[in-house]
């Protein structure tokens, strides 16, 4: 049996009509990644890393090329359907956590699911089970407001695990965080991924990345490298 | 899902809890306005109708003329020139159903050791009949009294009240002008006239009685006026013109000359007001609702500033999944919440306006469950219409636009 991609990418392309002229920030980008797999996505300001990773959050179109998320093609899809696929198949983790600051947590978590349409006392038991599953049993009544940002970034996985998606997508979640917390949530990350969830990791460390099983460095909105991690992020960390 | 929505739509409005009172407040006082306009509207319409009705429908009122003395002109009904048999002709006449000649005066009357100044009119007995007046208790006086000139009185409600109290004065006499007359009857409370006047205040002896025995008349047999009860609504300007060409060739005036009578429409008059307080009504309720446009505009600007606000957390949602019909029916719902909450406490304080009104004034008001269901439907349609455009502008950000304002 062959196993499909979660991710499918060809020949991404990714322009920017500005003032200056038109920016071409993603010039070709292929890209196939396997269920189970942990990518990290590494290179430099501008190499348009952060553009890639919302066109495979389906938050932003490409200009041209096709994008084929866990067998739907993304481009031939209705604002619904895509905002279906946010819901379902992805789960999103932002470098500024993105908690919803007037909700408690369990509100928080359970928020994808209120437009899964899942009924409130499911919801309910959904979330304090993946709070239990982020170290945060006890904090379902708490607001973002009190607790720390590594705290924070694991309501966020929560959230984003909740209705069981096909990948997670995290664009520098460690970005706030400090070391020792870093490490926390990159541990929490390979446990999920030892589990078997599919992970797309943006990060410009590379003490993050060495947590991945698989590099791919852009450079100037082109793939330049795309293969293990390399032995010495493990070392430098 | 949209039950989750109402409770996100009530913690939005409880984070900014100053900003919503105050947003409301434009549509309590708007739906409050509206409410108690119209309850008043309505009070004073009521009022007209009900004078109307108590009135008579389909009335004429025949006016003697006026008469001068030296220079000195006395107004309608002063010149002795109508006469009961004016008004028995006026009974003939095709369309007319009944007619009653009136001479009214003033006088003490006394029962035992009380006394009360009220109007004494003479009258035939049809005079309940033209006026649609119930009787309460015995019976009027008939015509065989009208012929006799007897000393029998038929009570007003307000004169039974101050003279005989909780006493059944159905046959007892009572004293006019020091002459004795038998109670006859007593007729049905009526309350006010259009002008205000207490209708009830009123005693009727037969006609002939006054003139002669009572108040005399300067000609034997004349009365100050008549009043007619038509047949039909739709008969009555020929009626009019009826009771003019028959009162002319009476008494003998030629064409051209001033008549010495004057007929009146009464109900025209009635109707004409009845109009007027209508149109008040409406006109009252038209300027309150101009305050429900505002207050609407108000949801709309700080739905607006909501938006803007909320922008980043618009992203987010869209991040997780919310579609653009999930993000438009949150902030619609939003507004919604505000002016049907808004609305609530408006008809809270429209009603509770309309009961201090009619019990510190002289107006009554009545809450009709219209006006409160329009109040209501009202408010909503605001909500929709002006939550609307900000709705659809928070469901048309794009995603990672929303997510990067900062």
């Amino acid at each position: 049996m062959v196993i499909a991609p979660v991710i499918e990418c060809r020949r991404l392309v990714k322009d920017y009509v500005t003032d200056a002229g038109t920016l071409h920030v993603l010039q070709g980008i292929d890209l196939k990644v396997m269920p189970g797999e942990f990518v990290a996505i590494m290179g430099p300001s501008g190499s348009g890393k952060s553009t890639l990773m919302n066109i495979l959050g389906c938050l932003d179109v490409p200009t041209a090329g096709q994008y084929v998320l866990a067998g739907a093609d993304v481009g031939t899809l209705s604002e619904p359907a895509l905002a279906q696929l946010r819901n379902q198949t992805i789960g999103f983790v932002f470098q500024g956590y993105n908690l919803l600051g007037r909700a408690t947590l369990e509100d928080n978590v359970a928020l994808p699911l209120v437009y899964a349409k899942v009924a409130a006392v499911d919801r309910r038991a959904r979330a304090r089970e993946l709070l239990a599953k982020v170290g945060l049993d006890g904090y379902a009544g708490s607001f973002p407001s009190k607790i720390s940002g590594g705290q924070q970034q694991r309501v966020a996985i929560a959230r984003a695990l909740v209705t069981r998606p096909a990948l997670v997508l995290a664009d520098e979640p460690t970005g706030n965080l400090d070391t020792h917390t870093s490490v926390e949530i990159m541990q929490l990350f390979s446990a999920l991924n030892r589990d078997g969830m599919t992970l797309v990791v943006v990060t410009h460390e590379p003490d993050v990345a060495a947590w991945a099983g698989r590099l791919v460095q852009l450079r100037d909105g082109v793939v330049n490298y795309d293969g293990p991690v390399p032995e010495q992020f493990r070392k430098a960390s | 899902m949209i039950l989750a929505m109402l409770r996100e739509a009530f913690a939005a409005m409880s984070a900014n809890r100053m900003r919503a009172a105050l947003t409301m407040l434009g549509m309590v006082i708007g739906v409050a306005a509206v409410i108690l306009m119209l309850a008043i509207g309505r009070g004073v319409e009521d009022s007209v109708s009900k004078s109307i009705a108590s009135m008579g429908s389909n009335l004429f009122i025949v006016l003697s003329g006026s008469s001068a003395q030296g220079g000195l002109r006395m107004g309608s009904g002063n010149a002795p020139t109508l006469t009961l048999d004016d008004a028995a002709a006026i009974a003939e006449l095709p369309g007319v159903l009944a007619d009653a000649p009136t001479q009214p005066g003033g006088a003490q009357v006394v029962y035992g050791s009380a006394n009360w100044g009220t109007q004494v009119n003479g009258t035939t007995p049809e005079y309940l009949d033209v006026s649609s007046w119930a009787v309460a208790a015995g019976a009027i006086f008939d015509d065989s009294d009208v012929r006799g000139a007897t000393r029998v009185a038929m009570l007003g409600q307000t004169v039974v009240d101050n003279l005989f109290g909780a006493e059944d004065p159905v046959g007892r006499t009572i004293r006019i002008k020091n002459a004795p007359f038998v109670v006859v009857g007593v007729m049905s409370r009526r309350g006010q006239s259009l002008d205000g006047r207490d209708q009830d205040d009123t005693v009727l002896v037969p006609v002939t009685t006054a003139q002669r025995k009572l108040f005399g008349a300067q000609f034997q047999g004349t009365v100050r006026f008549i009043t007619v009860k038509a047949e039909s609504e739709a008969a009555m300007p020929r009626v009019e013109d009826e009771i003019n060409a028959l009162l002319r060739e009476r008494h003998r005036i030629r064409d051209g000359a001033d008549p010495d009578f004057t007929v009146r429409n009464l109900t025209a008059i009635a109707e004409t007001a009845a109009q007027a307080t209508r149109m008040m009504a409406l006109l009252l309720g038209a300027i309150a609702s101009i305050s429900l446009v505002v207050g609407g505009i108000g949801i709309m600007n700080i739905m607006l500033v909501s938006v803007t606000e909320r922008t980043r957390e618009i992203g987010i949602r869209m991040a997780i999944g919310a579609s653009r019909t999930h993000i438009m029916l949150q902030f619609l719902l939003e507004s919604i919440v505000l002016s049907l909450v808004g609305c609530m406490i408006g008809v809270g304080l429209g009603v509770a306006g309309a009961f201090v009104v009619s019990h510190t004034t002289e107006i009554t008001t009545i809450v009709s469950a219209g006006s409160v269901a329009l109040g209501f439907s009202v408010a909503a349609a605001i909500g929709v219409f002006f939550g609307f455009y900000p709705a659809r502008k928070a469901a048309l950000l794009q995603p990672i636009e929303a997510l990067r304002f900062q």
